[in-house]
């Protein structure tokens, strides 16, 4: 794995000084070569390749992010368009022709004559959004107050970690709850269900915001004693310059585990709120709330209307969390 | 060591405090009390009354302090949705919530201290390897999917045990126990699997994780250069030493088992106060959710508290080095 | 002349990795006769802590012994390390505040191991752990106290007492001072070859530092990058030491009649190479001020005392 031979004093006697243009020029290009070849076999890319689990699970949640974002495109039918809908084909098995209609559905239909295959991307879409969402805000909102504990201390940085011990002491889906269960007290009733999206995005990621916090301020107080900072507040620069321009993009490294830990967290989350009956709505259904309405219908026999977005769930959940796991795994010894 | 101790009870209660203010918060300000209770066709002077006697024009701290006080009291306000005083309504489902969270901090610290050790020693084997696979499942499915898989096997398919509800109860005075009937119990064991499994999972890796760092230690290995068989290491000086910082996390996780309840609950039917509160939120019944989220604050800082003395009790080397620096 | 208390032949120790094995200790061989304190000396790396592991059956996995024999006196103890761990062969680490269990007090760990080998109940087990206490000079009312109510020489002592207990014919000392402070090395150092000595146990002194060497030991090993270069009598060895790596350390250690403040302290050029990179023939001879060219192709015997192409013809020669 060597770098393709350069030598520039190779050169011809008396060449003129310009060819160094292309000597360095093939230099830099041997150089990016050989990263490229140094990133692909690096102990990171060698560990993935030989970690089955971990391809399957990025290639499975790989999959489902692609069906969720081109849903439109990819589900049969859209099963929230009530003018789509024929209740006559409500609780058809799966694979099997509707008795009255003699319309057939992959995984069958529900109680409305909804299309299961349609509901499940739907709310894929659904959970995904609301998962990737909430983890953006608690990202954001986390390493921002991070960033000024850390940077700042003092009164501010004693508040703020003691507001994160507090928060730190519940676990964070009584907090979902509880911010989820305010905020929609404060709404009025018939904007409910409409809001229910954003607030189920504000209230997980209101819930998910300390460990990027911690770890940030961690790193930002490192960071602080080193010379660039240094040498930044003797030129002048102002606090947030330093901040926001100098300090973040160092400290940032950590934070991508943490948010894909955060991600399988938030997933989960969501569709436990949806599937109690505070989060999404049968309007804007996640897999949490189908789950819920399939539910009911186990007893009764129509166990498709549970087990297949059951199984999505399933899927998503298992693989979201491998992965954060092995990424957890493999960056830990160079994190510390 | 007195010193330390009311440190940690100041701190306690400062949080006490504080989880009271956001409670009262709540049922103050969320939403409109009075319209609440009167609903929307009542008069000017009804309202004006009713302000009155709820005592709303007051200063808010003094309507804090007597939100506290009427806590402390157990009179936690009516429900808008039952107008039942919420403290009896908590009382009636309470010892539901308790019995199942007992049983399953039961069956998830024994089988997680034992798997743990387990999956510790016999690192490697394939045994244990198929133990720590399944427990990656079993964290990261969510618990009411768990719930509703064990629902779909056992009582759908197989039709052993029942799907919902606590079976048949015996009153012993003021608390309804399941434990005396077999229906009881038999209705016990799915919700508290489920109930469990999480912190199952949780303590066993933490055991595994905990043991192994122990083994790796230097008077491990001192203790085997001494000739000590490698079953008396493991027993008489790795144990007694993973044993210590487990106790402290399986005692947080075990609390918040109160907390997971809501959702145990809610898949099977559970009557206990964790139901109660997911109605609550879906019917924005604000006193009773103020209530439970006080009760269940009130908890987790006194879960908090117990476990940090323990700490102290039980690990000589920060007894004494808060009793040399003054804490 | 007595059969030597330990025969270590040719012992070889192996660490397999992902893609590749590397070979730590290559067909070390030498001989301890009871009673006498050996010293094994090298730069970090070259094997002597795990020669003392490998003694023990203490290797770390993936680590193991690919060749050789280890007898204690004339029993084969390789492969069945147990038998002989603690009772007959005690070993004590670098680092006092980790060899002693935090939880446990110090009385309870010697009570454990005197209980273990000696058969003795509890009584007469913590009187034993007293006595022992007062050997390595430490106050016998703290046989209740915790291991960091001590100071580090006094936890070391400590050690000292428990490898003792058994009453051992042998003790492995890996690195026994380095973690401590310069003025307690060698009130440590001195007890333990006082205790040894009184009791006839043999010491294998495993250290990097050539004072504790010239001091402590009656004959001295010296290893590099897996292989003995050098063995002989300490006070030969360090008047007129033969293989050029041996010259170089003692050239670099600091003897204060010889230096003044403005003597520059030679060093040895270049660094031991990583076990994944090992130079073929003999492993100094990229440092080595005296190479010749059979040197890069073949690694020298260990003959006499000694593994150098440098005295290898000469001894032939003689003998």
């Amino acid at each position: 794995m060597t770098s393709p031979p350069v030598r520039p004093s190779e050169k011809p006697a008396g060449a003129p000084e310009s060819a160094p243009t292309s000597v360095s020029a093939s230099i830099s290009a041997s150089i990016s070569a050989s990263r490229l070849q140094r990133a692909l076999a690096s102990d990171f890319v060698y560990d993935f390749t030989r970690a089955p689990i971990a391809i399957i699970a990025g290639l499975v949640v790989l999959f489902l992010f692609l069906v969720a974002i081109l849903a439109p495109l990819v589900a049969p039918t859209n099963p929230f368009d009530p003018a789509s809908l024929n209740l006559m084909n409500g609780f058809t098995p799966p694979m099997q022709a509707n008795m009255f209609t003699g319309e057939s559905f992959v995984m069958g239909t529900d109680d409305q004559g909804r299309d299961l295959l349609s509901a499940i991307i739907y709310g894929l879409r659904v959970s995904l959004f609301v998962g990737v969402m909430s983890v953006l805000l608690a990202m954001g909102l986390g390493v921002s107050l991070g960033l000024i504990a850390g940077y700042v201390g003092g009164w501010l940085d004693n508040l703020i970690m003691r507001i994160a011990d507090i928060q730190l002491t519940f676990p964070s889906i009584l907090i979902a709850m509880l911010i989820f269960g305010v905020l929609r007290g404060i709404i009025p009733p018939d904007l409910r269900d409409e809001m229910a999206i954003f607030v189920l995005i504000t209230a997980i990621g209101l819930s998910e915001w300390v460990p990027f916090a911690r770890t940030v301020r961690a790193t930002t107080l490192v960071e602080k004693e080193k010379e660039y900072v240094q040498a930044a507040r003797l030129i002048g620069l102002g606090r947030h310059q330093i901040m926001w321009r100098h300090i973040l993009p160092n400290v940032l490294g950590p934070v991508l585990v943490i948010a894909t830990i955060t991600l399988a967290l938030a997933i989960i989350a969501e569709a436990t709120l949806s599937f109690l009956g505070v989060g999404a709505p049968a309007t804007e259904p996640s897999l949490g709330t189908l789950i819920r309405i399939g539910q009911d219908f186990l007893f009764s026999g129509e166990w498709w209307i549970l087990t297949f977005p059951a199984i999505t769930l399933l899927a998503l959940a298992l693989s979201v969390n491998l992965l954060g796991d092995w990424l957890k795994d493999t960056l830990n010894p160079r994190l510390k | 060591m007195v010193i330390i101790l009311a440190r940690r009870i100041a701190q306690a209660v400062l949080v006490l405090l504080l989880v009271a203010l956001i409670s009262f918060a709540i049922f103050r300000f969320v939403g409109n009390p009075v319209e609440n209770i009167l609903g929307q066709e009542a008069t000017v002077q009804d309202r004006n009354e009713m302000i009155e006697r709820m005592g709303l024009n007051d200063p808010i701290p003094v309507q804090y302090a007597r939100f506290v006080w009427d806590a402390l009291h157990f009179d936690f306000g009516i429900s808008y949705r039952t107008a039942e005083p919420v403290a009896e309504l908590i009382a009636s489902r309470l010892p539901a919530t308790l019995e199942l969270a007992f049983i399953s901090a039961l069956f998830a610290l024994v089988a997680g201290i034992l798997l743990g050790i387990f999956t510790a020693i016999s690192r490697g084997r394939f045994l244990a390897g198929l133990v720590m696979t399944t427990s990656l499942v079993g964290v990261s499915l969510p618990t009411f999917l768990i719930g509703v898989l064990l629902i779909w096997l056992f009582a759908v398919e197989l039709g052993v045990l029942p799907s919902f509800g606590r079976g048949d109860t015996v009153r012993l005075g003021f608390w309804e126990t399941g434990l005396l009937t077999a229906s009881g119990l038999k209705s016990l064991i799915l919700p508290a699997i489920t109930l469990g499994l999480y912190q199952m999972t949780l303590i066993m890796r933490l055991v595994r994780s905990e043991m192994l760092e122990v083994l790796r230690q230097d008077f491990i290995k001192f203790a085997r250069a001494r000739g000590l068989p490698e079953r008396m290491v493991l027993l008489r000086h790795a144990l007694r030493n993973t044993l210590v910082p487990v106790t402290t996390v399986a005692g947080l996780q075990l609390g918040s088992i109160v907390a997971f309840a809501i959702i145990t609950e809610t898949v099977f039917q559970w009557p206990g106060v964790g139901l109660m509160f997911i109605n609550a939120v879906y019917f924005v019944d604000i006193p009773v959710m103020s209530a439970y989220l006080l009760l269940v604050g009130t908890l987790f800082v006194l879960i908090n508290f117990i476990v940090d003395l323990l700490y102290l009790a039980i690990d000589p080397r920060i007894r004494d080095r808060n009793l040399r620096g003054g804490g | 002349m007595t059969a030597p208390l330990l025969e270590v032949s040719d012992l070889s120790v192996e660490f397999p990795q992902r893609r590749q094995r590397l070979q730590a200790l290559d067909r070390i061989s030498f001989t301890l006769e009871a009673g006498e304190v050996l010293g094994f000396v090298g730069e970090s790396g070259a094997g002597k802590s795990l020669t003392g592991a490998a003694i023990m059956g203490l290797l770390e996995p993936p680590g193991r012994i690919t060749g050789g024999r280890i007898t204690l006196q004339g029993q084969r103890i390789d492969g069945q390390a147990e038998s002989v761990r603690g009772r007959r062969i005690g070993m004590i680490f670098q680092d006092p505040l980790t060899s002693l269990n935090p939880l446990r007090t110090v009385g309870d760990q010697l009570v454990e191991t005197i209980q273990l080998h000696l058969g003795m109940d509890a009584g007469a087990a913590a009187q034993r752990a007293g006595e022992l206490l007062d050997e390595v000079g430490i106050d016998r009312g703290r046989i209740g106290a915790y291991p960091h109510e001590f100071s580090g020489g006094m936890r070391q002592r400590i050690v000292i007492a428990l490898a003792l207990a058994p009453e051992p014919e042998l003790i492995i000392a890996d690195e026994p001072t380095t973690a401590l402070d310069v003025s307690i090395q060698a009130q440590v150092l001195a007890l333990l070859r006082r205790l040894c000595k009184e009791r006839g146990a043999a010491v294998i002194l495993i250290t990097h530092d050539m004072g504790v060497i010239a001091e402590t030991t009656d004959r001295v090993a010296v290893l590099y990058a897996g292989r003995l270069v050098e063995t002989g009598r300490t006070a030969e060895v360090i008047a007129a030491p033969r293989h050029p790596y041996t010259k170089g350390l003692m050239a670099a250690t600091p003897n204060l009649d010889l230096v003044s403040v403005d003597t520059v302290l030679p060093q040895i050029p270049g660094s031991m190479p990583s076990l994944a990179a090992l130079p073929p023939g003999c492993r100094c001879h990229p440092r080595c001020g005296d190479v010749m060219p059979v040197c890069r192709r073949t690694a020298a015997p260990f003959i006499d005392g000694v593994a150098c192409h440098l005295y290898g013809a000469q001894t032939q020669e003689a003998g």
